[in-house]
């Protein structure tokens, strides 16, 4: 395991021309005016990879919602491909926490890989024969070929992850934004899904991911950000995950055999009092 | 053989209802389907009856019944989306309040007039034997707009019936494609009341569809088979009503009800000779 991670962090490709795909400055997020994070500093730039590492309610989530354009960003600036989020539907592909697991909504897994087309076509363009090969081949890369007609409510929750992942590949976007892109997923699942992004990083997509698992996504991103309802850290993920910063971001940090094992503590109904902080910190 | 098909073949009323029904039945199975896999049940079912005032007023003051719905339906929701959008109250409670609020309101109005003793039954059971052409030309165009909007709209809103946040980042407006669906809802409940009456109306958008929604994969094969299922409620309910001389509108609501009960058990035993209980224990 230990040396597929390697490969895939060297093969990562270095054809990048450096534009920039989301540029932040002292940008504020959070929810109707009350700060969940306050004054991020990144760039994302093509062919790159950054990981927001932090526990419930740190802020991953709503930085991503923010860079979609389904959260209107509270103060600073932030920029995609140069413009306003929200403004560049065919070229970002989103995939949420949260999902329809087709318990009423009858669906084909296909259906819902096809969705990822739909940002390209809008409301009445034709899907051709391109559009069928793009998704059988986004459901091959995530080994789910065989199911394509199976309804998806009768599918596992690691199975319906690799569909929505496929629905995510299916955009072939250029811009990918993920939240938790690996929950459920067993052993083979994450090799073909860590293959799969590293695959579309090679292609000159940039990908941005919220995540909980410090060490495997490490492996993948150029870039990681520790948030706890503020920045704690952002650089290269060897440099940034020191014990102190992970000790910040999640509570408690145990260390041993060259790992670092993170006891999760949510601290994301503390709002007011970490606010009070962040405030009292930077004045 | 006569007992199925001369009542119809011989008379002329039973004809034009089954028409009428059969029209109904499309457009219902078309708006229910989205009623169902958005969880739009409490909005229809208020819709069905908030109506009613703008119908007492429209036989009060003699302008046609449809347009003193259509005036209903407009009350209703814009009252709904003020509610919700003003106050930090959940759109369940703007919802309940008008429905009770119109429901009311139409049976002051009623009461306070003499000439209503016969209409308040029409008004709430619908007329389906006694059927106008005009009435039956009005059904037909408004099938053909629910119909064109379902089509026109399918990617959106199946993206909204999977994860409006999914629609809203592929370009879809959340709020303008929701408006649509309600106005699709709408336009069903207004000019079906005059067939099945404002009291029935409701339980034609949810017994068809719900039906379907327990066998079938997709939505296309839902919304064909709610259709099914609504036109076969209209023929054998309005049969029923001819030869054992029973109320037309509520023997076809019986029926229709009657299907989803033996949609459920088939359903049930199905699960159980496969063995497979995911469906049921998927959440």
């Amino acid at each position: 395991m230990a040396d597929t991670q390697n490969n895939l962090a060297s093969s990562a490709c270095g054809n990048t021309s450096g534009d920039i795909h989301i540029r932040a400055r002292h940008l504020d997020i959070g929810y109707k005016r009350e700060a969940v994070v306050s004054d991020i500093n990144f760039d994302l730039k093509e062919g790159q990879a950054i990981a927001l590492i932090g526990t419930n309610g740190s802020g991953k989530s709503t930085l991503l919602k923010t860079i979609v354009g389904l959260l209107e960003p509270i103060g600073g600036q932030l920029s995609v491909f140069g413009m306003p989020p929200g403004n560049n539907h065919r070229r970002i592909a989103y995939l949420g926490q949260f999902h329809n697991s087709g318990y009423v909504l009858p669906i084909r897994a296909i259906d819902v890989v096809r969705m990822g087309r739909y940002p390209l076509h809008g409301l009445w363009q034709r899907m051709g024969k391109k559009d069928d090969e793009i998704v059988m081949n986004a459901m091959r890369i995530m080994g789910i070929e065989t199911l394509a007609n199976a309804s998806l409510r009768s599918l596992s929750g690691g199975q319906q992850q690799r569909v929505y992942l496929a629905q995510t590949l299916a955009h072939q976007a250029e811009l990918l934004v993920m939240d938790e892109p690996t929950t459920g997923l067993d052993a083979g699942g994450r090799e073909l899904y860590l293959r799969a992004i590293n695959d579309e990083l090679c292609r000159g997509a940039s990908v941005i991911m919220a995540t909980h698992d410090i060490q495997e996504e490490a492996t993948l991103c150029h870039q990681a950000m520790l948030l706890a309802h503020k920045v704690v850290a952002i650089g290269a993920p060897d440099k940034v995950m020191t014990s102190e910063a992970l000790l910040e971001t999640f509570g408690v940090v145990v260390s041993g055999e060259n790992k670092l094992h993170v006891l999760e503590c949510k601290h994301g109904h503390d709002d007011n009092e970490r606010q009070g902080w962040n405030k009292s910190r930077k004045a | 053989m006569d007992l199925f098909i001369t009542p119809f073949s011989t008379n002329g009323f039973m004809l034009q209802a089954l028409i009428a029904g059969a029209l109904v039945s499309i457009a219902c199975a078309i708006a229910g389907t989205f009623v169902i896999l958005r969880g739009l049940a409490f909005i229809g079912d208020a819709m069905a009856h908030g109506v009613l005032p703008g119908i007492a007023l429209a036989i009060l003051f003699g302008f046609p019944g449809v347009i003193g719905a259509a005036i209903g339906a407009v009350f209703m929701i814009g009252g709904i989306t003020l509610i919700t959008e003003r106050s930090r109250l959940s759109s369940d409670t703007a919802i309940g309040l008008l429905f009770i609020g119109m429901l009311s309101l139409g049976v002051v109005i009623v009461s306070r007039s003499n000439s209503f003793s016969g209409d308040l039954t029409r008004i709430l059971f619908g007329e389906i034997l006694g059927i106008s052409k005009s009435a039956i030309f009005l059904q037909l165009g408004a099938t053909i707009i629910v119909a064109a909007i379902a089509v026109s709209c399918a990617r959106p809103f199946m993206l909204l019936s999977f994860d409006p946040e999914q629609a809203e980042v592929a370009g879809f407006s959340v709020r303008l494609y929701h408006n649509i669906m309600l106005f699709m809802i709408a336009a069903t409940v207004i000019v079906s009341f005059q067939t099945v009456g404002t009291l029935l109306v409701f339980g034609l958008l949810i017994a068809p569809a719900g039906s379907a929604a327990l066998l079938a994969r997709r939505i296309e094969a839902m919304m064909m088979w709610a259709a099914l299922f609504g036109v076969l409620s209209m023929y054998f309910g309005l049969l029923i009503s001819y030869h054992f001389n029973l109320a037309a509108g509520a023997s076809i609501i019986l029926t229709a009800v009657a299907i989803f009960f033996i949609a459920f058990i088939i359903q049930n035993l199905r699960q159980n000779r496969t063995g497979n209980h995911k469906d049921v224990n998927h959440g």
